[in-house]
Order: structure tokens, then sequence, then C-alpha cells
């Protein structure tokens, strides 16, 4: 008689993942349930650093809030001030100089390449790049950034730069040639950085067909930034929605196709690209004249509502204020896109392998000070 | 008279012996470390206490715990890449496991949520371990202190040992907080770690 064998039983099997984890960007936990070594499901779970942020803005100054957005995405801390600034303007109908509009521009523009570097660099290396060695690439480069920013302003990341009306201080002397220097030596940096990488077979094979977003989901899911233009839309709020001067800039909106891994990656590299062409063309009409409208130390905002939003390196960053009239703001709502691209995670992760959870996640680029706030 | 003589000699004699017991002493206090080292391997042995050997090993290869919490997390990349370069305290291996880590860098905001978590990695790592408390955040809740969610620094949690001021400290603040550590380390002994 034959002896019939046990079924063999099979359970999901749960893998915590954070909130300490080299590769989560921060406090960032996920919960998987696994299938052997594919992913079942997904419960992301942060708060890790919320900080109540929102909260904090209502019971501080208007003039004090800008402080408080520097270490909301702290890789980009120039565009958050703007962005928030730009709300408060709105708001109580301040105009800004010629000059500070294209500082803020400079800013800003020099911001998302030190962002993306940064983005880039901790994508590879979550990859498993050796140890560390694609952050040192793209620290060098990010050095020179920091270090243009410090000549401005004295801080290396958390600047308080961008004020209502303006921006804190002019650019000092040396700055212009300075920051043409970086100008001319960044692309051959990229040049190089792509002949290592473009057709690297390791990281094709990582990268292609992996964590696939498409353009229907995306859009459904408010995505916005590189992650939506990975997917092939051609959205950019400097162009869609233009603020600041971008009307009168001219640079391409580079997209992907299949909304990969490999995608975003490229968009990434392709933005640097471009925001060094919106560089050059901001440093040559720089104009003169003042670089702030005065606004007091005490300033209200008039009773009313307003939303700003710019393209920040992450995707749409969005202020929605609230005024009563007094020193402090009613309501400060931030629409932080590294949060919303983070709805996608799950809908991502289902189906792929464990491996490659942390390459979806890098590409999404999240900041984890912007996802608690 | 010749009676006289003898107590004479007899008392010189003595205090000959005494003063060789004192030569002798003296002798052998002089070096501070016996002669225990055989001729042939004078050249390349040394003698010190145990414990200037431990701290030495200790404080000149203090593996921090990776462990990034927020802004300063950025700023303590920065310091182990490339311009600040962190390798020269050798200190370049920041450890994922804190079973492997002697030193936990708090960078960044500390929150009641996460505050568990931090301790338990705290407690998960061996004896002897360091705390440096990097940042405004991290030292006293910084720009967040009247915040409901943030711990008002991170004291409150686990022990601290060198405090960095900055929001965030620029990766030279840092490395200067590193060096007071290793300043500290090399003050312990084996009996207790170094007080403050």
């Amino acid at each position: 008689m034959k002896e019939e064998a046990a079924p063999i039983k099979t359970e999901t099997f749960m893998v915590n993942m954070g909130p300490q984890h080299p590769s989560t960007h921060g406090v960032f936990r996920m919960r998987l349930s696994l299938d052997g070594e594919v992913v079942v499901d997904v419960e992301p779970i942060f708060g890790y650093l919320h900080r109540g942020v929102e909260k904090l803005a209502e019971g501080r100054t208007w003039v004090q809030d800008v402080t408080l957005t520097d270490r909301l995405d702290y890789l980009a801390s120039m565009s958050n001030n703007l962005a928030y600034v730009l709300a408060v303007e709105k708001l109580a109908g301040i105009a800004v100089p010629e000059r500070a509009e294209h500082i803020r521009v400079i800013m800003a523009e020099l911001s998302r390449i030190a962002s993306h570097l940064m983005a880039v660099g901790s994508f590879l290396n979550d990859m498993g790049a050796a140890t560390f060695t694609p952050l040192i690439y793209m620290f060098q480069e990010r050095e020179k950034i920091l270090d243009l920013f410090e000549m401005t302003c004295g801080q290396r990341m958390t600047f308080n730069y961008i004020r209502i009306g303006g921006v804190s201080c002019d650019l000092p002397e040396g700055f212009i040639p300075a920051l043409t220097r970086f100008l001319g030596e960044m692309p051959r940096f990229i040049d190089e950085y792509d002949t290592y990488l473009e057709d690297n077979e390791i990281l094709l094979a990582r990268c292609v067909g992996v964590g696939v977003l498409p353009p229907d989901k995306a859009i459904n899911a408010s995505v916005s930034g590189p992650s939506l233009r990975g997917s092939g839309v051609r959205w950019d709020l400097r162009q869609a929605d233009p603020y600041s001067i971008y009307d009168r800039l001219k640079f391409d909106i580079p997209t992907g196709k299949n909304g990969d891994v490999y995608d975003r990656y490229r968009v990434r590299m392709e933005e640097m690209r471009q925001s060094l062409r919106i560089l050059g063309q901001s440093v040559r009409d720089l104009p003169g004249g003042d670089y702030r409208t005065k606004v007091p130390v005490t300033f209200r905002a008039p009773a009313g509502e307003a939303y700003a939003h710019l393209e920040s390196p992450k995707g749409e960053l969005g202020f929605y204020l609230v005024s009563d009239g007094s020193l402090s703001p009613y309501r400060f709502k931030i629409r932080a896109p590294s949060f919303i691209n983070l709805g996608v995670l799950r809908d991502l992760l289902i189906g792929c392998k464990v491996a490659d959870c942390v390459v979806t996640l890098g590409s999404l680029d999240i900041i984890m000070g912007e996802v608690d706030r | 008279m010749a009676l006289n003589r003898i107590r004479q000699r007899e008392s010189l004699e003595l205090d000959k012996e005494e003063g060789q017991i004192i030569a002798d002493l003296q002798a052998r206090s002089a070096r501070a470390y016996p002669d225990i080292v055989p001729e042939e391997l004078k050249h390349s042995v040394l003698i010190g206490p145990v414990d200037s050997l431990l701290n030495w090993g200790r404080s000149s290869s203090v593996w921090p715990l990776s462990f990034g919490l927020a802004c300063c997390a950025i700023e303590m990349i920065s310091c182990g890449a490339s311009r600040f370069d962190i390798a020269r305290f050798g200190m370049e291996l920041f450890r994922a496991s804190p079973r492997q880590a002697d030193l936990m860098l708090v960078s960044g905001t500390v929150t009641w949520k996460m505050a568990p978590a931090l301790r338990r990695l705290y407690d998960q790592m061996p004896e002897p371990k360091w705390v440096v408390a990097m940042g405004a955040c991290a030292t006293c809740g910084g720009t967040f202190h009247d915040s409901y969610s943030v711990v008002p620094g991170v004291h409150r949690i686990v022990p601290v040992d060198v405090y960095i001021p900055g929001c965030p400290p620029r990766p030279d603040a840092l490395l200067y907080g590193l060096m007071m550590l290793h300043r500290r380390i090399r003050k312990s002994t084996i009996a207790r770690k170094a007080g403050p």
C-alpha cells in the first residue's frame, strides 16, 4: 500500500522592516507579509517623525513659520521656504522685486539638483552598490552646492533664506562667478555618472520592469513630481501653472515610458540637466535692484485663505493657509508630495520580491520630515 | 674606647644594611613596570596598563549605529562622505545592526512614538556603549521643544555622553563632538566609564 504524503502547509510570513533600517530613508516602517519571497501585503506605518509642524505653526508668527518649513523636506529647504512664502504673498498680495524672483529661482533649482543627487545616490546605495560608493560620488557635487548656499546665507542645510517679500540678504560678492564655475563643471559630472550607470547591466537587471506605476494609476493616486513623470505623464507645475518667473524660462520636461524604477531614476538625472539650463538662463538675466520688499516683523496677513503650490524636487508641494487677520496663521496645511506619493507604495510592492521593496521605495524618494510633518 | 669603636662599627654596618634596602627599593621603583620582557623582544614589545590599551582600541575604532532620524542624519552622512571623511577617526563603519555598534548618534528629532524603538536599540547595543545627542532636537527638543509629540531631549530616554549644538550641526562640529567623545573614552578604566 502506498503511503500518502501529508499535504505541505504553507503560511504567510511577516517581516518587519524599520523604523531603524539603513534604507528606509529615515524612520519609515513597513510590515511585509511574505509568501516565500513574494510580497503579499504591505502595511506602511509612519508617524515616527511626526513633529506637529502644522500645529506649531499656528502658535508662531507668519515670519517665524519660515523656519518650520525648512525642516519639512530638509534636502530641499529652499523649495519649502519658497512654497510657504508664495502662499503668504498670495494671501497678502505682496509684490516681489524682480531680482528677488531670480534669486529664488536660482536657489530653488540648486536645491533641486542637490535633492536629486541625494535621491539618486541613496537609491543606488539601497540597491547594494558596494557600501556607500554612489553616495560618496553624489556628495562631492552636493557639497559644492552647499558651499554656494553657505556663501549666501551662512547655513548648509536649514536656510531660512527666502522670506516674505523677497530674500533675507542679497547675493554676496563672488557668488555669480562661483555659480558659473559650478554650472561649467556639473554637466561633465552628470555625463561621467551616466557612463557608469546608464547601460550598467546590474542596474538594468535590478531596475527595468520593477515597481511599474501605470500612468492612470499614478494620476488617480495624485502622484506628482519625478515619480509621475517617470510614468510618462508630462506634468510639471513649473509649466502647468507657472509661478515666480518660470513662464519666461525655457526648459524641457523629461518623461519616462514604462513607469518603472529605472525610468524614475532617468527622469531625475535628466531633470538635473534641465535645472542647469534654467540656472544658466536666470543667471544671465539676473537684474539689479532691490532684493526685498520691506515687510514688518509684526506682519499680519489679511483675513482670508490662500493655496500656493510649486514643483518641489519631490512633487507638488502646496501650502494652504487660513488667516483671521492676526499675527499667526489660523490654519497651516501642508500638501506634502512625499506623503501622497507614498500612497501608491502598497500597489507597487504587492507581487514583487522582497529584495525589490527597498529599490522601489528608494525610487519614490520619500523624506520622512515631509511625510510625517 | 674599644667598646665604643666596636659599637660604632656595628652601627655603621647596620646603616649600610638599611641603606642597601633603600637603594634596592629605589632601584626597583625607578622603573614603573618590572623588567619582564626578554632581551630579544625589547624592540617589539611595549608594556603599559590594560586600560590604556583598551581605551586606545576603543577610542580609535568607534563604530556608530547607522540610525538617521531627521535633518541631522544628512549632515551625519556628509560627515561620512569624502569631504569630511569620518574614516580618519576609524568611524566610517556605520553598522546597521545595534549588536555591532558602540556608538549611537541620535541625529535628529526623537518623537514619543520613536522613543521605545530608540530605547530598544540602545539596550541591544553591547557594552561599552556611548550616546551622542546631535543637534538641538536631540539635545533639548530644539525648534520643536513645545510640540506635543517631541521628546524634549533624548537624555530622558537614554544616558547621553556628548551634546552637540546646532540645527543641524556642521560636520566639523560633529567631528569636534566625536573628538570630545574620544577624549572621554580614553579616560575610562575597566572598572567604570569615565564620568562627566
